[in-house]
């Protein structure tokens, strides 16, 4: 009986061995970008930040919808006004084997900020902070005001060993000499451009994954990437395009996971001059900007068929949006629900606002950044051109775009009138999208980074600063809230239209916790038995 | 034979042949008969005709303008041959992924890959024909210094001077003329000097000389005209590939931007779709690049074969 | 000899000092690489540092004079993006491409002759004309374009092989090659033929036409009425005397294979350097752009100087000209 029960059960195991995660746990995932470096700290980028979070440990971690969790912190309060204290987690070891303690995020702390050639550094988030080790488990930050933000910045920078040494060098860690970390899995080998492959860290101090090994393999073109699923030639893979959806569902063997991200697309629009340049009457000839008028960016909001823009551009696979993150996230309002679509309603507005014919207009955005960017600005274009903007669309590789729609113009100004962007909140709350493209550009205090229409407004400048420097929560959550409400549903300040939803796919079996960050984690990825 | 009947009207009504008919074979009308001997450079004349109709005329015969919004609605986005609109017309061949009806986006990038290709031709051609015939005409150290830099850049890859002008120059259509334009000219200096050369030992350009007409009138009133055929040739054969250059540049995304929608671009936005099998957005541009090229070539081999049997192989 | 030899060094030193200017100097200027590279909440101090880090601000002459003095120290900078150098990025992806490019030679070889040889033999047969016709759409199709279509029938319609990427690997002498497995070998098929395709017809044009101009020489009719049989006198005589001319085309023709593999590459997502050069090209990886481009040119420049002076040994007529003008 035993015997018998042994052999059905070796059958089973025999078809279930066929698929390749089914030998001793492999699971080998495709994806759309790779890393630039194993360093940590020396690209502040998605897809580094997502492979280095299954070698290395932060401080504080962040679920799937961005919630924090204790990392290698096991806890942390504010101890003042404006000190932070967080509790180190003990017993944790790193891969060499050497205990973690808090030299090591001293030392993380003091490397993270300062690596040479950084294109894009972790600086961001340590500056303004002073580190006092309290003892081999406490550690304190301090800030000169009240920051609130503190965990979550302390969410995002990776911990490495001290016992690499001062000197060590980025391409120390691609050879995978220095990749020493805490996290679940260890570091195996690296060849650009064609695979990275780690190994399961039996010591984790948390719950193991389910993946002995994993390899990653690039695969940047999304059709590419869906064929190599179907042949077999990997078990997962992120970034499903959109196209490829409906057909991967109709596919026996294949499984999709989706999720919303935190990324909203929006438009920005010229609010800064009087005379913009890709604004004209109609026929060509000058025109006050009439983008300026609140009435006009409302009547382009509503001339937003957004439905349409879910259905038939993003292929169903998009929520329609109405302020800057999706329901959920923290600092999101109640009070604001996406603009209906409503055409009669935009030309009578766009009439009172004295433009009954319209004018002309350009939109310009990239065509290889967000999903379907350049459809969504043809749909844009359309949509307006109906109720007599007449809407020209001019898209154009990231590479050209982001320059000179951030200080293509005369004195490093934007160049452009009429924009298509996203925005992914990093920090899991609106106030990142509040302070880098809603407040006031202020260069030299970090506020309204990307700005691009220079939509300005006292009021909303100061509730978003006085959020920046609100600990309490509730109290903060009740001034994001009023910021959004004020910039977007009074001062039309950014136009958004949806937030992304991503798509995974693998085979049948294997499901994805969706991440709102957009990352694809390993760890994230469990099988049915 | 039936050729040779059309090439004399009205023959049939004369009772007897007037003199002057023995002098109707003209170089030209001999040119003109012994191409259309070759029953496939007939037709891919004529294939070539039609699509330079096409091109010259795309805007007034293509069923829609691709460009215009008013036009276009992403409600029709990829759909097969055939489909048909929200508004009730036909899809001949389907549309792409922002809703253009793909027939008119052929029309519309053939006229832009030909534009290219063509006056890229013309302007290589002038260059390549002034260098070359100053080469051949004036010798020594001009032509040794001319035909070394047509050597070394020959001895690269189009492909390879093409990405290196399209590096430093970036995207645009007059940067991309110039990339073709400096992968073409070599070729053309190269046919006109030799063929210069080969002239200017003849009596007729010592008796000009003799006659102390101006350098400029030698060159081009009696060496050009007559280094014409290895020119022509040269002609079909490099336009041909310029525009197979062109389409693959674009295609690499280093050629012309978005806003000039070449068939290569096309070709491109269709690369994506195709894995997904929607073959059409992609393989229908392919087909009319296709054509163009092939009518071409063919076009220039039969004009090889008349003009310059030295070349033949 | 050595005037010449002189000559044609210092023509070399001029071209690629020449290049590398053009080069550099028309890179630096298209785009903004730092827009590329910043993580957007950064602020303005940031990409400050960033530009500052990579060198940036400085005049752009003064880029190129360090980018010249390093060079000359073997060191073409660092790539943007990766942080390495770029010259050990491209070396990295190196092994693929000549992986690709080797192949692609022998499939031109190894069908290119057997077809020339038979259009030759039997110029008027059925055979032979669709093989020259075939040949003459080798050099007028555009090769991406047939890529595609060989992904459509191959991987996606009939699924026999894949579409992207090199497969798996297996290091042989310390270079990782994809031929010796069986994974490796379908990755490999559909890009060499693709990019053999025009090689291929140029071999059975040579094929052809060696083997028409042979055919009539006295040792082969020689062969003939010895009684040797047809096929050894095909085999052996035949093929003997045309496969040095092609072989020397070929062996020059390698350059050009390394170039368009760019379009291959791109087209089957290739991991070599020709897709490294156009990521880098849209990406604005200018260090990783110029040293490219200036190790193919480099690598043309020695090429055609090492034929030029094994022909000016060949013959000397090639020498003389050269010296006296």
């Amino acid at each position: 009986m035993k015997l018998h029960r042994f052999l059905i059960g070796c059958a089973i195991a025999g078809m279930m061995a066929a698929p390749a995660w089914g030998e001793g746990g492999t699971l080998t995932v495709g994806l759309k970008a790779e890393p630039s470096s194993i360093d940590p700290h020396y690209h502040n980028l998605g897809p580094n930040n997502s492979m280095a979070a299954h070698y290395f440990s932060r401080l504080v971690e962040q679920d799937d919808k961005l919630r924090l969790l204790p990392g290698l912190a096991e806890s942390w309060q504010p101890i003042s006004e404006t000190t932070w204290e967080f509790k180190l987690r003990q017993g944790v070891k790193f891969h060499d084997g050497s205990d973690f303690t808090a030299d090591d995020v001293m030392f993380t702390f003091e490397r993270a900020p300062n690596v040479p050639k950084s294109p894009s550094s972790f600086a961001t988030y340590l500056k303004g902070k002073s580190f006092t080790k309290v003892d081999d488990y406490t550690l304190h930050i301090t800030t000169e005001r009240p920051y609130p933000l503190m965990p979550v910045d302390m969410a995002q920078v990776p911990i490495i060993s001290a016992d690499v040494g001062e000197g060590v060098t980025t391409g120390d860690f691609n050879s995978g000499m220095a990749a020493i970390g805490t996290g679940p899995y260890r570091f195996v080998e690296w060849v650009p451009g064609d695979r990275l492959v780690i190994e399961r860290n039996e010591d984790y101090f948390d719950a193991k994954p389910e993946w002995e090994r994993i390899v990653f393999k690039p695969i940047k073109s999304g059709p590419a990437r869906v064929a190599a699923l179907l042949a077999g030639d990997v078990d997962f893979i992120d970034n499903v395009p959109p196209v490829d959806i409906a057909r991967l569902k109709g596919e026996e063997g294949v499984q999709l996971s989706q999720g919303v991200s935190s990324r909203v697309i929006y438009l920005h629009m010229d609010q800064f001059r009087e005379d913009s340049p890709f604004v004209k009457a109609n026929g060509g000839g000058e025109i006050k900007n009439p983008l300026l008028d609140v009435r006009v960016r409302k009547a382009i909001s509503m001339a937003i068929d957004r439905d349409a823009i879910v259905d038939r551009v993003m292929e169903g696979v998009a929520i329609k949006a109405g302020q800057l993150l999706p329901e959920g996230f923290f600092g999101v309002t109640p009070n604001l629900s996406p603009e209906a679509y409503d055409p009669e309603g935009a030309k009578a507005l766009l009439a009172e606002a004295g433009h009954p014919d319209g004018f002309e207009l350009t939109i310009h955005g990239p065509n290889d950044r967000y999903i379907n960017d350049a459809k969504i600005c043809e749909a844009v274009a359309q949509m307006l051109t109906r109720i007599g903007i007449r809407t020209a669309v001019e898209t154009m590789p990231k590479a050209v775009y982001f320059r000179r729609a951030s200080r293509g113009g005369p004195d490093n100004s934007p160049e452009f009138s009429f924009i298509l962007v996203g925005w992914g909140s990093g920090t899991g709350e609106s106030s990142s999208p509040l302070r880098s493209l809603l407040h006031t550009y202020d260069k030299d205090r970090g506020f309204g980074a990307s700005n691009r229409g220079r939509h300005s407004d006292a009021e909303v400048d100061t509730l978003i600063e006085d959020a920046l420097a609100t600990v309490d929560d509730e109290a903060r959550l009740a001034l994001l809230q009023k910021a959004t409400e004020l910039a977007i549903g009074r001062n039309q300040g950014i136009i958004p239209t949806h937030y992304q939803v991503n798509t995974w796919a693998g085979r049948k079996g294997l499901s994805y916790t969706a991440r709102a960050d957009e990352r694809t984690i390993a760890m994230g990825v469990t099988s049915d038995r | 034979m039936t050729v040779q009947a059309e090439q004399r009207p009205g023959s049939g009504l004369e009772a007897e042949p007037r003199p002057d008919d023995v002098s109707v074979e003209t170089p030209f009308r001999r040119f003109v008969s012994d191409f259309l001997e070759s029953r496939i450079a007939t037709a891919a004349l004529a294939v070539f005709a039609v699509i330079a109709f096409i091109a010259l005329f795309a805007p007034w015969i293509a069923p829609t303008d691709p460009y215009d919004l008013a036009q276009v609605s992403v409600l029709d986005s990829h759909m097969p041959p055939g489909s048909t609109a929200f508004d009730g017309r036909v899809f001949v061949l389907g549309t792409d992924g922002a809703g253009r009806d793909l027939l008119s986006a052929i029309f519309y990038g053939l006229r832009i890959s030909l534009g290219v290709g063509v006056m890229s031709g013309i302007i290589a051609m002038a260059i390549g024909s002034v260098v070359g015939l100053a080469a051949a005409y004036f010798g020594g150290r001009v032509d040794t210094v001319i035909m070394r830099i047509v050597d070394i850049q020959l001895s690269f890859p189009s492909i390879l001077v093409a990405l290196v002008l399209l590096a430093v120059l970036g995207k645009g259509v007059d940067k991309i003329l110039i990339a073709l334009i400096t992968v073409q000219w070599a070729y053309y200096a190269r046919t006109v000097r030799a063929s210069a050369l080969v002239e200017r030992s003849k009596e007729y350009i010592d008796a000009a000389t003799c006659l102390a007409l101006g350098h400029r009138r030698i060159l081009f009133r009696h060496l050009l005209p007559n280094c014409l055929p290895p020119l022509i040739v040269v002609v079909t054969v490099q336009t041909a590939h310029a525009i197979a250059l062109e389409a693959t540049l674009s295609f690499l995304g280093i050629g012309l931007p978005i806003t000039e929608p070449s068939l290569g671009l096309l070709i491109a936005n269709g690369f994506e779709y195709m894995l997904s099998m929607k073959y059409w957005i992609s393989v229908y541009p392919g087909v009319a690049l296709l054509i163009t090229i092939v009518s071409i070539n063919l076009v220039g081999d039969q004009l090889r074969d008349i003009l310059n049997p030295r070349l033949q192989k | 000899m050595t005037v010449f030899i002189i000559r044609r060094l210092l023509q070399s030193a001029v071209v690629v000092a020449v290049m590398s200017l053009l080069v550099f100097v028309g890179v630096n200027v298209v785009g903004d690489p730092v827009d590329m590279l910043i993580n957007p909440e950064a602020d303005q101090a940031e990409i400050e540092r960033v530009i500052r880090d990579l060198g940036l601000d400085r005049p752009l002459h003064e880029q190129y004079g360090y980018f010249v003095v390093n060079a000359l120290q073997g060191d073409l900078g660092d790539s943007f993006i990766f942080g390495q150098p770029a010259l050990q990025l491209i070396i990295e992806r190196m092994p693929a491409t000549f992986e690709l490019a080797i192949a692609a030679l022998l499939l031109a070889v190894v069908l290119g002759i057997p077809l020339g040889v038979l259009a030759g033999l039997r110029p008027d047969a059925g055979w032979s004309r669709t093989i020259m016709a075939g040949s003459i759409l080798g050099f007028s199709l555009p090769s991406f374009w047939v890529g595609i279509m060989m992904i459509m029938l191959f991987a996606v319609m009939l699924g026999w092989l894949p579409s992207t990427g090199r497969g798996d690997t297996v290091p042989v002498l310390g270079v990782e090659v994809s031929f010796l497995t069986r994974d490796g070998l379908s990755h490999l098929l559909l890009p060499a033929i693709n990019l053999s395709l025009f090689k291929l017809s140029l071999v059975i044009r040579l094929a052809r036409a060696g083997t028409r101009e042979v055919i009539h020489q006295d040792y082969i009719k020689f062969a003939r009425a010895k009684g040797l049989s047809e096929t050894r006198v095909v085999l052996v005589h035949l093929l003997k005397n045309i496969m040095i001319p092609v072989v020397t085309v070929l062996g020059l023709e390698f350059g050009g294979l390394v170039a368009f593999s760019v379009v291959t590459e791109s087209v089957f997502a290739w991991p070599g350097m020709g897709k490294l050069i156009i990521d880098s090209l849209h990406e604005l990886d200018r260090p990783v752009v110029v040293a490219y481009l200036m190790i193919v040119v480099l690598m043309f420049v020695i090429i055609n100087l090492v034929v030029d002076i094994v022909y000016s040994i060949l013959d000397p007529r090639v020498r003389l000209q050269d010296t006296k003008a």
